[in-house]
């Protein structure tokens, strides 16, 4: 099979044998992105220079007999982590002209193993929207229909990995942002618990909800990743010291007696009905596979969207007060005085999304309105993670729809914030309790993919990742391709 | 509209951000629906109920205070719009 279509499973077997070369693999995969990236718009940076000269040190080891557990492995890094010589813009005009002078913790540990970066992926603005069309760079387009969005903020790499530029691409999630643009293009994307992978150099949205994961092509492939990826941060202060388990260790393993719990609250209003209806086909077939359903309660989860826009704007405008225009990041010209400077740098440097999101997050937390909201939304945010609590007494995980629709034109809901905000409403719940949630992809609708959404306890990793594994051996779903990108 | 102009201008001023005219009356709009929609929140019972801390119920770690990291000023400041002498340049503060 052609290299660019396999996995970074099968990628793996092929430089073992000895099939192909890491540089072979690479470069085949940047003539592949100079050539169809014009239509995507998935990347802002390509790195071909380092990715051919870590491709070479990667062939290099490999013959001496150090293999890391991604050596030689080409994937794409959302532009929101920190690359050490490279530009790392978050996709906003505010850090345009930002060469990172570190690495992120998730950048050095697969580095460490041996991958090789083809270049950063297109996202909207600070991780800021759910269809990549708040970017500064202009929106992705999804591979399976270019009129369409890839979805948000992991637009650039969804579409990557959908579109076959590369096998597998590291994102960020702080309401959905790997999950919903993974169901949108068919790949598979994994949010794992809150503080299992470091966050430290990776660009801050909203600290107590942003955790980074991945989008690949498989259940598996997500393990070997996650592998890599997770552990214990010193330089993370809410990273959690646990050991990492093997996740590919268990991933064969039946999914027999697996009880999968079905929201019975999940309002179905802006549900489109046949996508609700692939969820529950697959949902179907765990069953066919020795997988029971228990319906749980979750009265508390139609409060999720409102909690987090209360939240994550309030954290986002914490964080985003670091740029000043002083250290780094885009200075307004001619500044009249300390005032103007920040002020003129601020609002030439963010978009209207990031902008508007900052002014929420100021509303809610000025003096006399704090308690009312964002205490409030603490609150209710500890009433829906207790609800979860209370329903993985009773089962395993939680399974859904991972998105209400599939992909939808672009431009459809960039002018109404709260129609494109319910985008989230079935993966919020899971940031906002910290939990491990999964997509994968589970059918198509109008030739559109659409994916099934799996949530785990703290720490369930292994089982969401064996139950995906699983149900990728029963279908065949992930395999699609887009016929414009075969 | 459950937010007014001036309301806008303030939280604006609060996060140091410069406006246009177009932008404050979008923001007014749209600003004023958010508010709208977050505020369901405020018909939930919450009684006793304590705000959360940290999603996965961790506490704050803590460190003993030593000297872990070296000081790398020009290498960080080579993203700096304006230093000399390692130094950031800002407008004039003090007359």
């Amino acid at each position: 099979m052609d290299m660019h279509r396999q996995t970074l499973t099968e990628l793996c077997a092929g430089l073992d044998k000895g099939d192909f070369t890491s540089v072979e693999l690479t470069q085949t995969l940047l003539d592949r992105v100079a050539a169809q990236d014009e239509k995507l718009n998935a990347f802002i940076t390509v790195t071909s220079t380092e990715a051919l000269a870590a491709a070479a040190s990667a062939d290099k080891a490999r013959a001496a007999g150090n293999i890391g557990a991604l050596n030689g492995l080409p994937i794409v890094h959302k532009d929101i982590f920190c690359t050490e010589g490279i530009k790392t813009t978050c996709g906003s005009k505010m850090l345009d002209n930002f060469i990172s002078p570190y690495n992120a913790t998730v950048v050095q540990k697969m580095a460490d193993a041996g991958a090789v970066i083809l270049g950063k992926s297109n996202m909207d603005e600070f991780a800021m929207g759910s269809s990549n069309e708040t970017s500064f760079f202009g929106p992705v387009r999804n591979p399976w229909n270019l009129e369409c969005s890839p979805g948000g903020s992991s637009g650039g790499s969804a579409a990557s990995v959908a579109a076959r530029l590369a096998p597998a691409a590291t994102g960020t999630d702080t309401g959905g942002s790997i999950r919903q643009p993974a169901a949108l293009t068919g790949t598979v994307g994994l949010k794992p618990t809150y503080g299992r992978v470091s966050r430290y150099g990776m660009i801050a949205f909203a600290s107590s909800l942003d955790q980074a994961g991945m989008i690949t092509r498989s259940a598996e492939d997500a393990a070997r990743m996650l592998g890599v990826m997770a552990g214990f941060d010193e330089r993370d202060s809410t990273s959690i010291d646990q050991a990492v388990p093997d996740y590919l260790a268990g991933i064969g393993e039946s999914i027999k007696g697996l009880r999968v719990g079905v929201v019975r609250q999940h309002s179905d209003e802006g549900l489109e009905e046949r996508t609700g209806a692939r969820a529950k086909d697959a949902i179907a077939v765990l069953e066919s596979m020795g997988a029971t359903t228990v319906e749980v309660d979750l009265p508390n989860i139609d409060l999720s969207v409102p909690t987090y826009y209360v939240v994550a704007p309030a954290e986002c405008s914490s964080n985003l007060s670091r740029f000043d225009g002083v250290r780094f990041g885009h200075r307004a010209e001619n500044a009249e005085d300390l005032l103007d400077l920040y002020c003129r740098s601020r609002g030439e440097g963010f978009g209207d999304e990031v902008k508007r999101r900052i002014m929420t997050g100021a509303y809610v937390l000025s003096a006399g309105y704090y308690d009312a909201y964002y205490i409030k939304a603490q609150q209710v945010r500890q009433l829906i993670a207790d609800d979860f609590k209370k329903a993985f007494a009773d089962v395993d995980l939680i399974a859904g729809p991972t998105a209400p629709s599939p992909a939808f034109k672009l431009g459809d809901k960039v002018d109404d914030p709260i129609q494109m905000y319910l985008n989230d409403i079935y993966t919020i719940g899971a940031n906002l309790a910290g939990l491990p949630a999964m997509s994968v992809p589970c059918g198509f609708v109008d030739d559109m993919p659409v994916g099934l959404h799996l949530v785990g306890p703290h720490f369930g990793e292994e089982m969401l990742l064996r139950c995906g594994h699983q149900y990728q051996q029963e279908t065949d779903w992930h395999i699609a391709c887009p016929e414009a990108f075969k | 509209m459950s937010l007014d102009k001036e309301q806008v201008q303030h939280i604006a001023m609060l996060a140091r951000l410069n406006l246009s005219d177009e932008e404050y009356a979008e923001s007014v709009e749209k600003l004023s629906k958010i508010v709208d929609f977050v505020d369901q929140l405020s018909a939930v019972d919450t009684t006793d109920v304590v705000p959360m801390a940290h999603p996965v119920d961790a506490a704050q770690r803590l460190r003993p205070d030593d000297v872990t990291a070296t000081n790398d000023r020009d290498h960080y400041q080579q993203n700096a719009p304006e230093v000399v002498d390692g130094l950031y340049l800002v407008p004039k503060v003090l007359e």
